[in-house]
């Protein structure tokens, strides 16, 4: 760092004089190149492990197995069996949003009813912190205790009611499992993206409908729904886009047969050698991006509008 | 209007109450499966020996060691992708506020890239790289810092971009320039100390991103904490569920004393907030 010391109000540097005026311009390019050299580290670590990276897939993408040019990859989406593994990840996605959206936006605004600074909302915001970004192999494991085969909800109602939850087939390492599970960190994912927004509700704006003669349901209608609904559909559309990235609660929960993209992309990674099609796990990860990329497009523009209110 | 407020404020506990406690049920049912499934014997029995041997370290190490493998290179990951993160990001983003606003914009989409890109995404693209990574620095888990600190990046831009935007960078550091000191200084006895909560938050996001990291480190090849857990759900279930259940309470317990921590040092709320 400090071989690009400069006196903040230091003038065209001294120790380089130039003995032709017009080279002031000059001088400041110099002056830039040299105050550039800061973020060199910065930017050489970006690019060896952000955009090579990104590069790789999306180069490879529309790559061959020999390095030639081919659509062959991305053509090879449209097949059965990768269509089916996108439409279930986005089903996945879509219904666990929708859910842990609507029940994750009830116990934030349970929350914000109670002491800003009371035990309550310390205790339900660290276990949501935890069970949010934390959870993945141990979340799997959690369900497998609860309702695996031998799991302790699975015996207690088999044993005490009577009730197989299995008998329609076992449901827990596939779609409706994944559901149950995504859902569990869903949940405490909305809370910790949507408090914030229902913090920024003044308590004046109930009194100000109140004192024009509204009732709750005005106020609600009328004032906090239009408010909140930005920061609503953009914490929905987070969520979204965590689930369809998610990748280690379904790796550790499902190990036969790959009902979602990134299970897919798993199977493309280890056993790419037996297909012969290296590149179509490239092509799927790019198909990934492309829809998480619309999503989080979406949310910062949503994210905007939430602001102009909410800040 | 007072009994309406107090109206309101009684049903809003009701409220309060039941959506706790419904959801609450759906939270700790799972956590309280685990407990049992590490205590109860086929036959109905409980038992403790799963625990007993849980908290016999030397012990364990010597019993599954994957498992403490694994929770080492995690330990070592965590300290070496905070310091990595810090080193590359604290001085860069100081700097191009500084002397490179132009460049502000820039960072900062860079920065938040890895939102769009998921890990799953990035291992695919970081398996080339990452050939030469070993051919280069050898297999170890610990490279696996690198690939972390890109995931940590967002998260500790955000943290440590509000921490930056709350004091008068410029100034202090101008202040401190014009009094003498060196570029190295300003950055570690003026800018850092202004904002340590910011720091901390970032640091305190990349321990918990790098210990719950699990798809990179598993399709890499290399064993961190989680890896030697799933790996020991295959040979000993009720082991790996209660590691599983030790390593999410103590993650409670530690965010739990951190929400004390963090207010305590006077820092405003909504800085706290936007990064957290």
């Amino acid at each position: 760092m400090t071989t690009v010391a400069h006196q903040p109000d230091a003038a065209p540097v001294d120790q380089h004089r130039d003995p032709v005026p017009a080279s002031a311009k000059w001088r400041a390019g110099w002056r830039r190149g040299r105050q550039l050299t800061g973020v060199v580290p910065f930017f050489a670590f970006i690019v060896v492990f952000l955009v090579i990276p990104t590069l790789v897939v999306a180069v490879g993408a529309f790559g061959s197995n020999d390095g030639r040019p081919t659509l062959d990859n991305l053509s090879a989406l449209g097949d059965g069996y990768i269509v089916d593994a996108f439409v279930r990840s986005i089903l996945l996605s879509a219904v666990t949003a929708v859910i842990g959206a609507i029940l994750g936006a009830l116990l934030a605004y349970a929350l914000v009813t109670a002491k800003p600074d009371g035990i309550l909302r310390r205790l339900v915001t660290s276990a949501c912190g935890v069970l949010a970004q934390f959870g993945g192999v141990m979340l799997a494991f959690a369900f497998i205790a609860t309702i695996g085969l031998s799991g302790f909800v699975t015996l207690f109602l088999k044993d005490q009611l009577g009730i197989d939850l299995y008998s329609g087939g076992v449901w827990l390492f596939d779609l409706p499992g994944l559901m149950l599970v995504y859902t569990y960190f869903q949940i405490p994912l909305m809370v910790i993206v949507f408090l914030p927004a229902l913090d920024g509700i003044r308590p004046q704006w109930r009194e100000a409908t109140e004192s024009l003669g509204g009732s709750t349901w005005q106020y609600w209608r009328r004032v906090a729904m239009p408010l909140l609904a930005p920061a609503f559909l953009g914490s929905t559309l987070l969520l979204f886009a965590n689930a369809f990235s998610a990748y280690a609660t379904a790796a550790a929960l499902v190990s036969q047969g790959s009902p979602i993209v990134p299970l897919q992309i798993r199977s493309a990674l280890t056993s790419e050698v037996v297909l012969g099609q290296q590149n179509l796990g490239k092509a799927m990860a790019l198909g990934m991006v492309v829809v998480v990329a619309v999503v989080m497009w979406l949310y910062a523009y949503l994210q905007k509008r939430t602001s102009r209110w909410l800040g | 209007m007072a009994g309406v407020t107090a109206r309101r404020a009684r049903k809003q506990r009701a409220f309060r109450w039941i959506v706790v406690i419904v959801l609450g049920l759906f939270f700790l049912v799972p956590l309280f499966a685990m407990l049992m499934f590490t205590i109860r014997e086929p036959d109905g029995h409980y038992t403790f020996e799963t625990w007993r041997q849980f908290f016999d370290w030397p012990q364990l190490a010597s019993t599954y060691p994957d498992l403490w493998t694994g929770m080492r290179s995690s330990g070592e990951l965590v300290l070496l992708t905070v310091a990595l993160m810090l080193v590359l990001l604290v001085p860069t983003v100081v700097w191009v506020r500084l002397r490179l606003p132009w460049l502000r914009r820039v960072i900062e989409f860079i920065c938040l890239l890895p939102l769009t890109i998921p890990a799953i995404v990035l291992v695919v693209g970081l398996a080339p790289v990452y050939a030469w990574v070993t051919y280069f620095l050898g297999g170890s888990p610990m490279t696996l810092t690198f690939a972390y600190t890109v995931l940590v990046l967002p998260y500790a831009y955000r943290a440590i971009d509000a921490g930056l935007s709350g004091i008068d960078v410029k100034t202090l550091s101008e202040a401190a320039r014009s009094l003498g000191s060196s570029w190295g200084t300003v950055m570690w006895r003026v800018v850092l100390p202004n904002i340590r909560s910011a720091v901390l938050s970032a640091s305190f996001l990349t321990v918990a991103l790098v210990l719950g990291e699990f798809t990179i480190a598993s399709l890499l090849n290399r064993t961190n904490l989680q890896v030697a857990v799933e790996l020991l759900g295959k040979s000993s279930a009720t082991m790996s569920v209660a590691v599983s259940l030790a390593a999410l309470v103590l993650a409670f317990i530690l965010l739990f004393a951190l929400s004390f921590a963090g207010r305590r040092r006077g820092q405003n709320r909504r800085s706290i907030r936007e990064t957290s």
